[in-house]
């Protein structure tokens, strides 16, 4: 069998840089386990640091505090308190033993990138799978732009808006040179500014909410100070670039043969309903996000207890010291309820000092109480934001009967439509099971919700926490080759390191 | 130095510490596969390994994320003999949700 960690952390945002380093820090022996080849999570995305120039966190917020949980894991690895593995996914946690969680993981790319394989680059063999054991879970998955489908949404050149900011500060790649940012919520303007910034023209901001939609909750949307100067300062960088602000605007269509071209925008009331004539603008570059989604897979293979947020998204209920519903295992941050990084860092130290105190080690009762208000302050102001930057309720009737819902396995709305009508599905799972859309390679994740809210807007009713959820529950986290499952049975020896055959497909 | 890979046989060059499918963009190509059901090109979609759009073969092994695997010098990327395209009957293999809703 292999060690047995304190805690297993998954994730290396936010959230779960706090955490692992705040475990470690409070005596107990950590294993954390990250996608991505260096820590910081989609927040704090930046260069390769083996590679590193002067620039490349110009943008950043709050890189200092970023630095800091770095430098602390970076100590508390060499000490050999944090157990770090980059580049690697989890793609199954079982509780076999009471009381031990098992976590498969399996490298997430090929080769070794960024901070530990230091400068070595290139290489492609996934796996070998391996096992990691702890007795407890802190997951801090984050999370991923939630998309709506839209005619030509599939055409290349568009793109998620935070994989178009993921290009620049990850790979200082400007994906075009004419973008127009779409969907809702504040998150569009800093992708729109960093675009600009780094030498795109921005056609428009297209904006499907009014932008003095925070009102509706100003005491919501002043519970946290430091917000309001970010905001102006984006507003700043709106001008300064001159980028038109396009609101209660919703793109109809992407035009474009086998690239972007152009799209095609309209107005659109409060509610989502389309009010405008349309207009058309060039573009090379369809940046969509419409706020985000959590990463589910971990906490519901868990079977941990879920909730339909103020956001509409399916998110883990936790207590007052981040535990779900299940014994043993912490949620912290975007999985929780989309709600930043500042909120995503209180919730991951909390986790560690509840988990810490549970294990009888000493937890200072008023840095948990402290804790617990920044928390509560940071659930107010993502609530207010939430509800000033909501889906648009008919965004439905914006569906044509060829547009593309689910990208993997290319069934289009009208598919959706005929097996509502026809076969007689009503709800999200029945749906998925007759029209397939979500059983592709992505799993349900690009359109998982769309297709959630189709299924219930045909059948006449709102959105539960149970259509998401069985667009969000997968029996593996990520896709793994045949030769990594045909692994699970005979790993069990020595430290858990699977077969030869992990590189095969089929 | 700049790294110097292959795409279908034309040179693309990365910068040590981007990634494969940010080194395609930078230089120009938007698409590297086609969908099995209609045949529609596809590249980088959500940028950080979550919608699997972007898969491309590397080096002769078919079906990574182009937008996490690292580029590497001398690098061939793209269609090779034994790959047509990925995605297009190649990715029967992979074990995600294949069972449906449980």
């Amino acid at each position: 069998m292999p060690y047995t960690h304190d805690v297993a952390v998954v994730g290396a945002g936010p959230a779960g840089l706090a955490a692992a380093v705040e475990s470690a820090e409070a005596g107990l022996a950590v294993v954390l386990v990250d996608a991505a080849g260096q820590p910081g999570g989609q927040y704090w995305r930046h260069y390769d640091e083996s590679h590193a120039r002067p620039g490349d966190h110009r943008g950043h917020h709050g890189w200092s505090a970023f630095t800091r949980l770095r430098d602390r894991l970076d100590v508390l690895t060499a000490d050999g308190r944090i157990h770090y593995l980059p580049g690697h996914q989890v793609w199954l946690i079982t509780r076999d033993d009471p009381g031990v969680f098992t976590l498969r993981v399996t490298r997430s790319f090929g080769g070794s990138a960024g901070r530990v394989g230091a400068g070595v680059s290139g290489g492609t063999e996934t796996g070998p799978s391996r096992a990691v054991a702890a007795r407890a879970l802190i997951l801090c998955p984050g999370g991923y732009d939630r998309q709506l489908p839209v005619p030509g949404w599939d055409l290349p050149g568009v793109m998620a808006a935070g994989g178009a900011q993921a290009l620049l500060k990850g790979h200082r790649t400007l994906a075009g040179r004419r973008a127009v940012v779409a969907g809702t919520g504040p998150f569009l303007l800093p992708v729109a500014t960093g675009l600009a910034r780094a030498g795109a023209s921005l056609a428009a901001v297209v904006e499907a909410n009014g932008t003095l939609g925070w009102l509706r909750d100003p005491v919501g949307a002043m519970s946290v100070p430091g917000k309001g100067v970010e905001a102006l300062q984006y507003a700043v960088l709106m001008a300064r670039h001159r980028i038109p602000y396009r609101r209660r605007t919703v793109i109809r269509e992407i035009l474009g043969e086998d690239r972007v071209e152009a799209v095609r925008m309209a107005r659109v009331d409060r509610e989502g309903r389309l009010t405008g004539p349309d207009r058309e603008v060039a573009a090379d570059l369809v940046a969509l996000g419409w706020g985000f989604t959590p990463s589910l897979e971990l906490p519901l293979m868990l079977g941990v207890d879920t909730r339909k947020d103020v956001d509409g998204s399916l998110v883990v209920v936790v207590d007052d010291l981040q535990r779900s519903s299940v014994d043993g295992v912490y949620v912290a941050g975007e999985a929780t309820g989309v709600g930043g990084a500042a909120l995503a860092v209180a919730e991951g130290r909390l986790s560690a000092l509840a988990l810490s105190a549970s294990l009888r080690r000493p937890a200072t009762a008023a840095v948990v109480r402290r804790l617990q208000r920044a928390i509560r302050r940071g659930r107010k102001f993502a609530a207010a934001m939430h509800r000033a930057y909501p889906v648009p309720g008919a965004w439905t009737e914006w569906l044509a009967e060829p547009t593309l819902v689910c990208r993997c396995e290319e069934v289009s709305y009208g598919d959706l439509l005929r097996a509502c009508h026809d076969l007689g599905a009503e709800d999200a799972r029945t749906l998925k099971m007759l029209a397939r859309p979500g059983m592709g390679w992505c799993q349900g994740r690009m359109c998982g919700f769309a297709t959630a809210e189709i299924a219930s807007c045909l059948s006449g009713r709102e959105t539960t926490a149970e259509d998401l959820r069985s667009l969000s529950t997968r029996s593996l986290a990520f896709p793994v080759t045949l030769g990594e499952l045909a692994a699970l049975t005979d790993d069990t020896a020595s430290d858990g390191t699977a077969s030869e055959a992990t590189t095969e497909r089929g | 130095m700049t790294y110097r890979m292959t795409f279908r046989g034309a040179a693309v060059p990365a910068e040590p510490g981007q990634s494969v499918g940010a080194a395609l963009v930078a230089a120009g190509i938007l698409d590297w596969r086609t969908t099995r059901g209609s045949g529609r090109p596809r590249g980088l979609f959500c940028g950080i390994g979550v919608c699997f759009d972007c898969l491309i073969s590397v080096d002769g092994v078919p079906g990574q994320r182009a937008c996490l695997v690292p580029a590497g010098d001398g690098m061939h990327l793209g269609d090779d003999a034994r790959h047509e395209t990925v995605g297009h009957g190649e990715d029967g293999g992979h074990a995600g949700d294949a069972g449906g809703p449980r």
